[in-house]
């Protein structure tokens, strides 16, 4: 028997050790922005897990600058825990020796400082972790003692009001202020009356003025007028041959211009297929901008979102029966909520991929850049635990497993073109993933979406629909069969190609009655930005970067 | 001035029933392609001329011009292309937009 700890709450006796030395230093629950770094220096010990809040779109840039120019003497050794690495800042600390480990899920626009650092031997990586799964650990073995969260706005007494990019706060704020942890807010705005209340006063520590509003990065708008016409051919083969065979209603979509072309196919392709109210009704989605003409054409019944989208706000609000809204008006999104719902209460995710191997495997990780992953690899994976039965499910499982299955299958579809930019193709015999885990020393390879879940590959050549893949040589017969002019494509056995297109696991174009002639642009009910604002009768206020008019 | 790789390519194909003017399709842009579909003097085969921007991709134009010549009648054409840096999707788009416009002109 070990002998009983001495105490039962050393934690909460550390916590008011630190809220004491902030107190001391003259700080109360309302921080000026010049007290920043000295309450930073209060109230963070060496070793301590931090998560500074870095979400997809919002940062709390201002909280993680202050973090890097902590002193180093006094601050070290930290443990980040957060799901994005957007900002220079976010990488500074580990640099600068302020942090030494971490835990994360995407780091996109960092992702090459972040391997240079692995290289060097200066940042140790813990894991990287799908959102769910990085969010479940703030609750067992990753929970931070302080939090650096961002929100829009608090009253005098600490409450505070997240806006419509609610995204990771709650789930960080809960982990911490229940764990004897302290939470700061860095704020756009103090006021006297709050819209609504998203996170009460008592469990947040500080709140502090940022000198100017929060970073929101506008993660999801496409314009139209990069959409090509082989993302119109593989949307019409998307929605013809795949959401119209297994009546998708509930569904979530990837951020790339492939599925963003499906949004802008819903009004007029199909429509024309007569599959409104027939697809396409309950999305797990932000609020794109090119789902707009989908939505006013009464295609779409309810959004949630993980979080909002730079210029939707206005839109979003008029919207309510869409979206979920408070009793304020705006917007409310939740990241893990809205991950949750795209596990298990859809039927379809549907992304695109940097690179695919002839096992299915996916992987946006190229050499020299430790970038991680979005939402792709909880939303597409194939949820075990799901008991509730709907028709595009079951009908997967049967497919996939024949009339006596006792389970379904979600539907984990990637969409690409066979090449990229610069010819480089997508379907390879060797992901670079597994170089990538060589240089970063990890037990495995950084994989995005495994294999044995994703059950449809559609390409430009058409759709390979793995579920009726028998074999393992089935099924790489299936992905060599729609990889095109690839090396991979052209070294498939033509005559297995073509019996596996006899059979259905292949499917053409002019098999599922498409010419790919009327493939055109002229099908898209918005060919560009201000065709979005028009359809959202002017609502919809793109940012100045996505405006050329 | 770029430069420019020129790759001549022959397949036989089912004679084309055409004897129509030249018909062109596509536009010269970075990732497109212009193709000009015309008649030519070998019934049963169809000449390919490509100038492409792109290097190196010779067996890559190979095996697109060879199934579009199995694929299609195109026998008795001569199709001129002049490549930006299309890839085989958009090449392949092209060259059935190209023909099928080709067929209908008068």
């Amino acid at each position: 028997m070990n002998a009983p700890s001495e105490s039962w709450n050393a934690m909460q006796l550390s916590r008011l050790a630190r809220l004491e030395r902030a107190a001391s230093a003259g700080i109360g629950k309302i921080v000026p922005s010049n007290k920043v770094v000295e309450l930073l220096e209060s109230v963070i010990l060496p070793s301590d897990r931090l998560c500074v809040e870095g979400n997809n779109q919002k940062q709390a840039d201002f909280l993680s600058e202050a973090l890097a120019s902590v002193d180093a003497s006094k601050v070290n050794d930290l443990h980040i825990v957060q799901s994005v690495l957007a900002l220079p800042s976010h990488i500074d600390v580990f640099e600068r020796g302020i942090a030494r480990k971490l835990d994360f899920s995407f780091s996109g626009p960092q992702a090459a400082r972040l391997a240079k650092l692995v290289q060097e031997e200066r940042i140790e990586i813990g894991a990287i972790h799908t959102y769910l799964e990085l969010f479940g650990r703030y609750f067992i073995d990753l929970t931070p003692n302080v939090a650096l969260v961002a929100a829009q706005a608090a009253d005098r007494n600490g409450n505070l009001y997240l806006g419509p990019n609610t995204e990771d706060t709650p789930v960080i704020v809960e982990a911490t202020s229940f764990k004897s942890g302290i939470v700061i807010a860095q704020v756009n705005e103090v006021v006297d009356q709050l819209p609504r209340v998203d996170i009460p006063a008592d469990w947040v520590d500080f709140a502090v003025q940022a000198p100017r509003p929060n970073y929101v990065e506008p993660l999801f708008t496409r314009d139209p007028s990069q959409i090509t016409e082989i993302q119109v051919l593989m949307a019409m083969m998307a929605i013809k041959g795949i959401y119209a065979e297994y009546g998708i209603t509930r569904l979530n979509h990837g951020i790339g211009f492939d599925t963003a072309a499906i949004e802008l196919l819903l009004p007029t392709y199909a429509t024309e297929l007569g599959l409104k109210g027939k697809i396409c009704t309950h999305w797990a989605l932000n609020p794109h901008p090119t789902l707009i003409p989908a939505i006013e054409s009464g295609f779409v019944q309810s959004i949630h979102s993980f979080g909002s989208e730079v210029g939707m706000e206005k839109y979003v609000a008029a919207r309510p029966d869409i979206f979920f809204n408070g009793r304020d008006g705006s917007m409310r999104s939740n990241r893990a909520y809205c991950q949750t719902a795209g596990l298990y209460a859809c039927d379809m995710f549907i992304g695109s991929t940097l690179q695919m191997d002839l096992q299915g495997n996916s992987s946006t990780a190229t050499l020299g850049r430790i970038a991680g992953f979005g939402g792709a690899p909880n939303m597409g994976s194939d949820p075990h635990g799901r008991r509730h039965v709907s028709p595009a499910w079951l009908k997967a499982g049967r497919e996939a497993t024949g009339d006596q299955t006792i389970r379904g299958r979600k539907l984990v579809v990637q969409m690409v073109e066979t090449f990229r930019e610069h010819m480089a193709p997508v379907f390879v015999n060797e992901l670079d993933a597994w170089k990538l885990q060589k240089s970063m020393g990890a037990e495995l390879p950084p994989i995005m979406i495994y294999g044995d879940d994703v059950t449809h590959i559609v390409t430009e050549e058409g759709i390979a629909n793995l579920l009726l893949c028998r074999t393992p040589e089935e099924r790489e017969q299936a992905i060599r069969g729609v990889a095109g002019y690839t090396a991979i494509g052209r070294a498939r056995d033509k005559k297995m190609v073509e019996n596996l297109r006899d059979r259905g696991v292949i499917k053409r174009a002019a098999d599922m009655g498409i010419n790919p002639r009327l493939a055109t642009r002229d099908l898209l009910a918005a060919k560009s930005i201000k065709d979005l604002v028009r359809w959202s009768d002017g609502m919809y206020n793109p940012p100045s970067k996505f405006r050329n008019w | 001035m770029r430069q420019v790789e020129k790759i001549n390519l022959r397949f036989n194909s089912v004679p084309a029933n055409t004897s129509r003017d030249a018909s062109l399709c596509g536009v010269v842009g970075s990732g497109n392609l212009e193709i000009l579909f015309r008649k030519g003097d070998v019934n049963d085969a169809c000449l390919f001329e490509v100038n492409t921007s792109a290097k190196g991709f010779s067996s890559t134009w190979e095996s697109v011009l060879q199934d579009f010549s199995e694929n299609n009648a195109v026998g008795g054409l001569k199709v001129a292309i002049n490549d930006m840096g299309a890839t085989p999707a958009v090449v392949t788009l092209r060259l059935g937009q190209g023909l099928a416009m080709y067929m209908e002109a008068k």
